[in-house]
């Protein structure tokens, strides 16, 4: 028993260790981006003194250079509504094609679900001028997109959960006069919480950090930005390249992220394993 | 019950379908034609035949694109499985603060591929400094760079499915299997291991096709550079698309070509897995 | 289920005839845009004719719009400021978006495929023209052109007619802080007395060197900025040094463009670029992560005394917190090489920036395009922001002689440009073969100069990548 004992404080002594190597890279960002700017570069790995504290200079100028407030507005603007969106269309449709069986169903079904397995870069171009075509290269615009293309997963997640149900309380309710409207509201959305929860956070996490997407729909030409395109358009060598500033930034799009992980964590990481699983 | 629901077609399946075949339908179809011509925006495509997919084989750049990503691939997927397997063992013995230690392991998880890609970018050049080179002086480094990264990103997420697994293997097996005098290595590799296939068929795909498809990271680590010795497949159509006029239409091939690597690395997951579903 | 399918079908189809519908529209709309590209010359006729078109953007009878794609980042503030008072002057609505550092051509191409596509967009000369000629109005009746000092500069078609008009004439060569140049002449053992002895390449290096060994005694970090070879920041070697042995060897041969490059003057690249290296505040292996913008920092904090950019640089130097360099010390040197006769070498003197009118944009587009570029160069508040702000040494008989940018490096080029003894070397890399040629080259110079690829694999990648890009 005693060695197991001495095991298991060395594999937590290792386990430590190893926590200290996965925060490593992101203490090093907040660290620097403390640092006034000519000093990250001289001396990146070295603690803050007094002589190089810069306050929160750099967090103003990252701040102003990318307007990351607008980002922030933009990039939350659409990863809610999205999210919204793709809950409420994609799980009717996935009860309304679990239910009614026909050659139809199960062809568009299987649309869905091939969807899945496209990489972006096969519709990146199309979609992206269809997208201009028909105006949709504005914050609305990127909801339907984000619907439409994220449909084939949430679809295909909700018909996996809806076939387990039962019929029989549905076709109480409609007995009881309930139209299918009625029916799918009342009875079988609260019972699809679970999956809608895992729907939302596989999402919203796709969303919130997607770039191509959003760089080449709303990020070239409109004033709309959401946080990755505009963390690339700084830092990606936009002409004056200010390290101050980019590690500002870094921590910014970080922060939120961080704070929605340590608040809603176990359904995050409940969410994930039932995706992976299902997917 | 069928009959009322489906004159409710307009109102459950219609918004869906619109957007889907906005964001989906049309653009997949028509970026298959559009592959075979030679266009610059979608309205003035003019048909060329397969000359575009002549083209791809031609390239230099796609080429040793592909082997970068293969190569890539591989790496990622035995240090990321390996690492997280092993991390998951470690949870799973009920040590103390393992709920803090699967905090902090799946948080890089979270944070979108643009930010972790410079993130690293900036930590790797900071280390670097020392020896007085930077990432992008040798594809090398761009290489290990973005396997690290990787790692980093994926083997939280991968480490809490096989928890998971870990966690459903019966404890009368285990139990029986130590009453049977079976040593550590005996027990994980004929018990425990057996037993998590299915999360290890899980986490293989997931890794397998995130870092095939890898684009983001690899855009803001290095960009490819240097002379796109370290550009991936996706990075090098998004090139081929916007980095060269004329060449629209072999950005579009390439990236049919793409989709079909990709569609048969899944199709080759679910052969797998409803094998394994009939064994079990 | 039949009258789903049906139902299901009819969506489809009514989606893809939208798509194709608007796609027959926009055709309409590029062939009749083609025709009438005489700017303000539109008639009303054509206006009508082009009506059903036109119902997107502003519809017959309205004014057009601008959207002009702007190519450099560093001066994308006053742009926008100049839209917004063109706006408030006319009512006519300027959109100006900036593409990033080196995306030029690849927002370009993404943005024109666009319903709203720039209506006003840059070529970089005959290179750039082929690849956009298609986009490209003629701009022969225009009285920009009509402005040109030079009628050759702009960018002409087979056709004969104009495409490109050239908006600016920028120099580069290296430049200098005088006072830590003034500082090294006055110590003892100074391999030169002044300036005016800094000829030739040999002179320049002896100088350099003697200098590099004693930064401490100047006070400097190193003799050159880095070398920025950042992927994207590198168009001052690959682009801007590149110019100069091409440029001798056309001479050499008579010509202005070749599908064969010799680069026979590969090895005076070198000297110069190893000069850059060596001498540098920054170790050969780390310039990898350097941007333009850390050279010219460096340059303005004092931490070096040289630097190669063009004059489009003093914004940059000016900008710097903590800068310690005054206007007056701001000096250019030419970029010397090792050349024979270059005792007579001038700056680099030249244009790349050629406005371009999108052909497809609609007609009342076009016209409005061109009516804000010649507000631009002709009225007092444009010229004014013209050459106060841009600080751009107009090539336009709009600008009188006392309408010049009056910023040190400016002044600089334009003392050259007087200078009759010296001679300036044209921009000869606006007939580089491509973007992909400029970057592969870049790329080889990195790394050259991280030790990894050898000066004779560079001399090669750059002939063999010269002639499969001429020949794409």
């Amino acid at each position: 028993m005693k060695k197991k004992a001495w095991g298991d404080l060395c594999l937590l002594l290792i386990l430590c260790v190893l926590v200290v190597v996965f925060l490593a890279p992101i203490f090093f960002v907040v660290m620097n981006s403390f640092k006034g700017k000519l000093y990250i570069s001289d001396a990146p790995l070295a603690l803050v003194t007094p002589d190089t504290f810069a306050g929160l200079t750099n967090y103003r100028n990252g701040i102003q250079k990318t307007d990351f407030l607008t980002a922030f507005g933009c990039s939350l603007f659409v990863t809610v509504f999205s999210v919204l969106a793709i809950l409420l269309f994609t799980s009717m449709t996935a009860y309304y094609l679990t239910r009614v069986k026909g050659k139809f169903t199960d062809v568009l079904y299987y649309i869905f679900v091939f969807s899945m397995i496209v990489p972006f870069q096969m519709v990146m171009f199309t979609m992206s001028k269809l997208a201009n075509i028909f105006r949709l290269n504005n914050l609305p615009g990127m909801v339907v997109l984000y619907l439409g293309f994220g449909a084939g997963l949430s679809v295909f997640m909700f018909c996996g959960f809806i076939k387990s149900i039962p019929m029989e309380i549905e076709e109480a309710a409609m007995i009881d006069g309930c139209n299918p409207l009625q029916t799918f509201f009342g009875v079988v959305l609260p019972v699809l919480k679970p999956t809608a929860i895992t729907v939302a956070i596989l999402n919203a996490m796709w969303i919130w950090n997607d770039y191509l997407l959003p760089y080449l729909v709303i990020g070239l030409s409109t004033k709309y930005k959401t946080i990755p395109v505009a963390v690339q358009y700084l830092v990606g060598s936009y002409g004056s390249k200010d390290m101050g500033a980019m590690m500002a930034l870094l921590v910014l799009s970080i922060i939120p992220i961080i704070v929605f992980y340590l608040v809603c964590q176990k359904y995050i990481i409940e969410g994930v394993v039932a995706g992976a699983v299902k997917g | 019950m069928q009959k009322t629901l489906k004159r409710y077609f307009p109102i459950f399946v219609l918004p869906t379908l619109l957007a889907f075949t906005f964001a989906f339908i049309v653009p997949f179809i028509m970026g298959v034609y559009l592959s075979f011509c030679n266009f610059r925006t979608i309205t003035n495509a003019e048909f060329r035949g397969i000359g575009n997919y002549v083209k791809i084989f031609a390239d230099r750049d796609f080429v040793n694109a592909l082997w970068f990503t293969v190569k890539f691939t591989v790496f990622s997927i035995l240090t990321i499985n390996i690492c997280s397997f092993a991390l998951a063992l470690a949870l799973t013995r009920k040590i103390r603060g393992t709920n803090l230690f699967r905090t902090v392991f799946f948080m890089p998880n979270l944070i979108g591929g643009i930010i972790l890609g410079y993130i690293w970018q900036q930590m790797i050049n900071a280390l670097l400094l020392k020896y007085e080179t930077t990432l992008v002086a040798n594809a090398t480094f761009g290489f290990w760079g973005l396997v690290i990264l990787m790692n980093w990103q994926m083997i939280g997420y991968m480490m809490i499915i096989y928890v998971a697994g870990l966690q459903n293997v019966s404890s009368e097996l285990l139990e029986a299997a130590q009453i049977d005098g079976a040593t550590g290595w005996q027990t994980l590799f004929k018990v425990k291991i057996p037993m998590v296939m299915p999360s290890i068929t899980i986490c293989l795909f997931l890794t397998l096709s995130n870092s095939f498809k890898l684009f983001d990271q690899n855009l803001a680590l290095t960009a490819g550079a240097p002379s796109k010795r370290t550009a991936m497949l996706a990075l090098d159509i998004f090139n081929t698309f916007y980095g060269r006029a004329g060449y629209e239409g072999v950005g579009q091939a390439k990236a049919v070509l793409f989709f079909l690597i990709v569609a048969v690395i899944a199709l080759g997951q679910l052969v797998l897995t409803r094998r394994k579903e009939v064994e079990v | 289920m039949k009258k789903k399918l049906v139902n299901g079908l009819l969506c489809l189809g009514l989606a893809i005839a939208l798509v194709t519908g608007c796609g027959r529209q926009d055709d309409n709309n590029g062939s009749t845009g083609g025709n009438t590209s005489q700017g303000d010359n539109v008639s009303s006729g054509e206006q009508s004719s082009t009506g059903n078109s036109a119902q997107g953007s502003g519809a017959t009878g309205k004014t057009g719009s601008v959207y002009y794609l702007s190519f450099k980042p560093e001066i994308d503030a006053v742009w926008k400021r100049l839209a917004a008072d063109y706006e408030k002057e006319t009512g006519v609505p300027v959109k100006v978006v900036t593409a990033a550092n080196n995306t030029y051509e690849q927002t370009l191409m993404s943005e024109i495929a666009n319903k709203e596509a720039p209506t006003l967009f840059q070529i970089n000369g005959p290179v750039g023209y082929q690849n956009w000629k298609d986009y490209c109005a003629d701009l022969s009746h225009t009285r920009l052109y009509e402005w040109l000092f030079d009628k050759d500069m702009a960018v002409k078609g087979q056709d004969g007619g104009v495409y490109g008009i050239p908006y600016v004439v920028e120099g580069y060569g290296i430049i200098y802080n005088d006072a830590i140049m003034r500082k090294y002449f006055s110590l003892s053992g100074a391999k030169a007395a002044s300036m005016d002895e800094i000829n030739n390449f040999q002179k320049l290096k002896a100088v350099v060197e003697d200098m590099q060994s004693r930064k401490d005694e100047l006070g400097i970090k190193g003799v050159f900025a880095s070398t920025s070879l950042n992927p994207g920041d590198d168009w001052r070697w690959q682009t801007h040094l590149a110019n100069i042995p091409i440029s001798y060897e056309y001479q050499d041969k008579g010509i202005t463009d070749t599908d064969k490059l010799d680069f026979t003057y590969g090895e005076n690249f070198k000297n110069i670029f190893d000069l850059y290296l060596d001498n540098s505040c920054t170790a050969r292996g780390l310039l990898g992560s350097k941007s333009t913008d850390d050279s010219m920092t460096e340059f303005a904090l004092g931490q070096v005394a040289m630097v190669q950019n063009g004059n489009w640089a003093w914004g940059q130097i000016k900008d710097v917190e903590g800068n310690v360099v005054a206007a007056e010390d701001i000096k250019f040197l030419p970029i010397y090489t090792g050349m024979p006769g270059e005792e007579n070498q001038g700056l680099c003197t030249g244009t790349e920036n050629f406005f371009a009118i999108n052909s497809k944009a609609s007609p009342e587009d076009q016209a409005a395009s061109i009516a804000f570029v010649e507000w631009l160069f002709s009225s007092e508040a444009g010229k004014k922001a013209v050459t106060e702000e841009l600080g751009f040494i107009a090539p336009f008989s709009t600008f009188e002689e006392n309408e010049k940018p009056t910023d040190p490096l400016a002044k600089e080029v334009l003392r050259y440009m007087e200078d009759d003894t010296k001679k300036a070397i044209p921009w000869n890399f606006t007939s580089f073969p491509s973007e992909q040629f400029k970057s592969d080259f870049g790329a080889a110079l990195l790394e050259y100069a991280s030790g990894s690829k050898s000066w004779d694999e560079v001399r090669e990648l750059v002939k063999d990548r010269w002639a499969a890009e001429k020949n794409m």
